[in-house]
């Protein structure tokens, strides 16, 4: 680097440029970023022209028109007076009620799935097999659409179902009816002292660990977190006198009435996407547990370490580096899988910003851009998480 | 040493005796994968439970109560009770594989199918004597395979709207798999290179792709496409789809590929280096080879990815198998009949995903030549 080996030439060529190793990256990034930037002003520039062409603008203004549409499933008040915006916002959290659900069953049942295919029981991890690629070679919107039909054809109509587990639950072709929470007085503080004992947990684990690394004394912190979870919230719940209840769904007319609605749509993706996502889990899973040695568990045994500690204490850790960026990548695949929704009437983002606002506003650009946009912003921040994540379990210094 | 002070010596060893019973053949072989311990055996006994409950009555509906010669569902429930009705997959089965295709010129996507075949003999018979020739061979069918759909050029033209089914489905998912793998190549050399221009916008264009659903793509190709070009200048809605698809595929190629780029030893970038290898040079006899055989269950899982996303081209309104699925429920005749037809689709794209990542599977084991 120092020293130049190249005697010192002063006239300069043109075909160095291309010819000399030196100048030759710049030509390239330079022509790169020319094209690049020629093509993004061409289509800006086509886009702009069209628009006028149209006799159309480009402002967002509509946002704050009124809707006009009924929403079924909404997680925040919402009526048809709400402006585009507000549906939207209602679309988005759709959108993230439905991924997270998914996540969260995709997660246990493809766990599950994951270690029983393999499990030594030949009978068992055949199966597992069978679920594995029968549903990851069949197309998830056919498999939304078919769970969709099922629910709508298998369950009764309101008027005939009959309440399961004592009220709890009511399933008919409209939708699952499950009790919800009613609120008055000072649920607030209720809320609060929840969240507190939680946070709480957090710093008496971390604690505890301190103390277990200096001392070598273990204390029994699940129970004490268990404790720590429950005892302050029920006593400021009786003691604020019990302003948090539960409403169960009961029949009214030809449908049910209070308690908290999943439509038919929601159930029928989230049961889709979870069952669909599972048997991708299950293959991570997989892949991550055949990835550690078993000399690992040997040495652990070894070592004089149980069964459950060397789980947790010697492979899970080493698996989970392997299992966590794939899984990451998979949750981030059900929330843009969930998009699908489109397809059986579920008012998610796609549903709300990308269908029925961009049909009655006619504002196409405007639409598709914050739609793309905000789907770009959740999926960079999955990413990002990731990333963070994997930066901390990496194993260093390889 | 005396030779008498012993009562007996054996000469011989004394014949083995046979393994207990119940430890070898059928009955060893279940006690020790079925039975071995309690929760073993229940879960044995539990997935027993299943099979026995769905297979028998799956297979009863599927084939022995089945019904083919109906000409309506009601028709078709009148003979069977529960029994699947395939007189629907009968009487349409040239729908679900063509769509609205005239059915005078059916021999010309089915010559293109074979010849898909023909082209792709090359790219996997790696012993084919003049390889390279019989690859630039393969270089026209794409070419060869519009003419003969689309036709003209001496052929009866056949529009776009006519296209449908299985049909749709092979020309998205075969021209996005054939564009998705090279420009996939290039974007994942862009964004390991060393230029950092050329890297970031390989990285905007990659992140950006893969942040998004494939459905706003297809929106946009829908909707927006038309905005971005010049005035006059329109494409044809399945070529906007299947531009849409490969830019949606080449991005996750590009980052399977780069998976394959990082996870060889850096001794065999260093090595192509001392040997005096340019950039191209190295990339095409070193890199490349390594990186793709490294990288080829990825490339055939996006490949099967793709497949199945084809199916999304039905919410923009375009006839792909699932797309026909409403006009033939509209139909009086066969008003209801929604579980023969998803059956009948989830069968044919089982065949084809199912198909491809057995032959991923066999590549692997072939090219695991024992290093990495």
């Amino acid at each position: 680097m120092s020293t130049s080996t190249v005697p010192a030439d002063n006239s300069f060529q043109l075909s160095q440029l291309w010819r000399d190793a030196r100048y030759r990256s710049y030509t390239i990034q330079i022509i790169a970023l020319v094209v690049a930037l020629s093509v993004v002003m061409m289509l800006i520039g086509n886009a702009v022209e069209n628009l006028e062409a149209l006799g159309k603008d480009f402002n967002f203004g509509f946002l704050f028109e009124p809707a006009g549409y009924d929403i079924g499933q909404r997680l925040v008040e919402y009526t048809s007076a709400s402006g585009h915006w507000k549906a939207a916002l209602v679309g988005l959290l759709n959108t993230l009620l439905v991924a997270f659900l998914a996540c969260l069953a995709a997660t246990v049942i493809g766990v599950f799935v994951g270690v029983l295919r393999l499990s030594n029981n030949w009978v068992i991890s055949r199966l597992m097999a069978v679920y594995i690629e029968g549903v990851r070679n069949v197309p998830l919107l056919l498999q939304i659409l078919a769970w969709y039909a099922v629910f709508i054809h298998v369950f009764p109509k309101p008027k005939q179902a009959e309440p399961l587990l004592g009220g709890a639950l009511v399933a008919t072709n409209r939708g699952f009816y499950i009790p919800g929470f009613t609120y008055e007085g000072a649920y607030l503080a209720v809320v609060a002292v929840f969240l507190a004992s939680i946070a709480g947990i957090f710093i008496f684990r971390s604690w505890a660990k301190k103390r277990q690394e200096e001392t070598g004394q273990i204390l029994p912190v699940g129970l004490y977190s268990l404790g720590l979870l429950i005892v302050p919230t029920a006593i400021v719940y009786f003691i604020a006198g019990m302003p948090i209840g539960l409403e169960f769904p009961t029949l009214k007319g030809f449908n049910y009435v209070g308690g908290t609605k999943a439509g038919t749509p929601l159930i029928a993706l989230w049961f889709a996407l979870s069952i669909y996502s599972a048997a991708f889990v299950a293959e991570i899973v997989r892949a991550g547990i055949m990835a550690i040695s078993k000399g690992q568990t040997e040495a652990a045994y070894a070592l004089g370490l149980r069964p459950q500690r060397t789980m947790s204490l010697v492979v899970l850790p080493q698996s989970l580096r392997i299992i966590i960026p794939p899984m990451i990548s998979n949750y981030l695949n059900i929330t843009k899988n969930s998009s699908l929704a489109i397809a059986v009437g579920y008012m998610d983002l796609t549903g709300t910003l990308g269908g029925i606002t961009l049909n009655q506003t006619g504002r196409e650009m405007e639409c598709m851009l914050l739609l793309m946009a905000t789907y770009l912003v959740i999926s960079l921040t999955i990413s990002a998480v990731m990333n963070y994540y994997n930066e901390s379990v990496k194993l260093k210094g390889r | 040493m005396s030779e008498t002070n012993f009562a007996f010596v054996a000469t011989s060893d004394k014949p083995q005796l046979p393994a207990p019973k119940g430890t070898t053949g059928a009955i060893g072989w279940v006690r020790e994968n079925l039975f071995s311990s309690p929760m073993n055996t229940f879960l044995t006994l539990l997935s027993l439970f299943v099979v026995y409950s769905t297979v028998p009555g799956l297979v009863n509906w599927a084939f022995v109560n089945s019904v083919w010669n109906a000409n309506s569902l009601d028709e078709c429930r009148a003979l069977t009770e529960n029994g699947a009705c395939w007189g629907v997959v009968r009487e349409r089965y040239h729908q679900f594989l063509f769509g609205f295709y005239p059915s005078e010129l059916y021999w010309r996507p089915i010559l293109a199918f074979a010849l898909l075949f023909v082209a792709l003999v090359p790219a996997l018979w790696d012993g084919m004597p003049k390889r390279g020739l019989a690859l630039m061979g393969s270089m026209t069918f794409p070419f060869v395979a519009f003419w003969l759909i689309w036709g003209g050029f001496g052929l009866e033209p056949v529009s776009s709207t006519q296209l449908g089914g299985l049909l749709l489905t092979m020309i998205i998912g075969v021209s996005g798999i054939s564009f998705s793998l090279p420009i996939g190549i290039v974007l994942a050399l862009s964004r390991s290179s060393n230029l950092p221009i050329v890297k970031s916008l390989a990285v905007i264009f990659i992140e950006f792709i893969r942040g998004v659903p494939l459905i706003t793509l297809l929106f946009v190709a829908h909707v927006l496409l038309n905005y971005f070009l010049p005035k006059g200048v329109n494409f044809d809605i399945v070529l906007r789809v299947v531009i849409m698809v490969t830019l949606f595929a080449s991005a996750y190629m590009a980052e399977v590929i780069r998976g394959g780029l990082a996870a060889l030893p850096k001794g065999q970038y260093e090595a192509a280096d001392a040997l005096g290898l340019g950039y191209w040079q190295s990339m095409r006899l070193i890199i490349l080879p390594q990186a793709l055989k490294i990288s080829i269950p990825g490339i055939v899982n996006t490949f099967i990815g793709l497949f199945k996303d084809t199916t999304l081209v039905l919410i923009i309104g375009l006839m792909d198998p699932l797309g026909l699925v409403a006009p033939t429920l509209a139909d009086q005749r066969w008003n209801g009949i929604v579980v023969e037809l998803y059956a009948f689709i989830a069968f044919m794209f089982f065949i084809f995903c199912f198909a491809m990542s057995r032959y991923s599977m066999y590549l692997e084991r072939k090219l695991h030549t024992g290093h990495r």
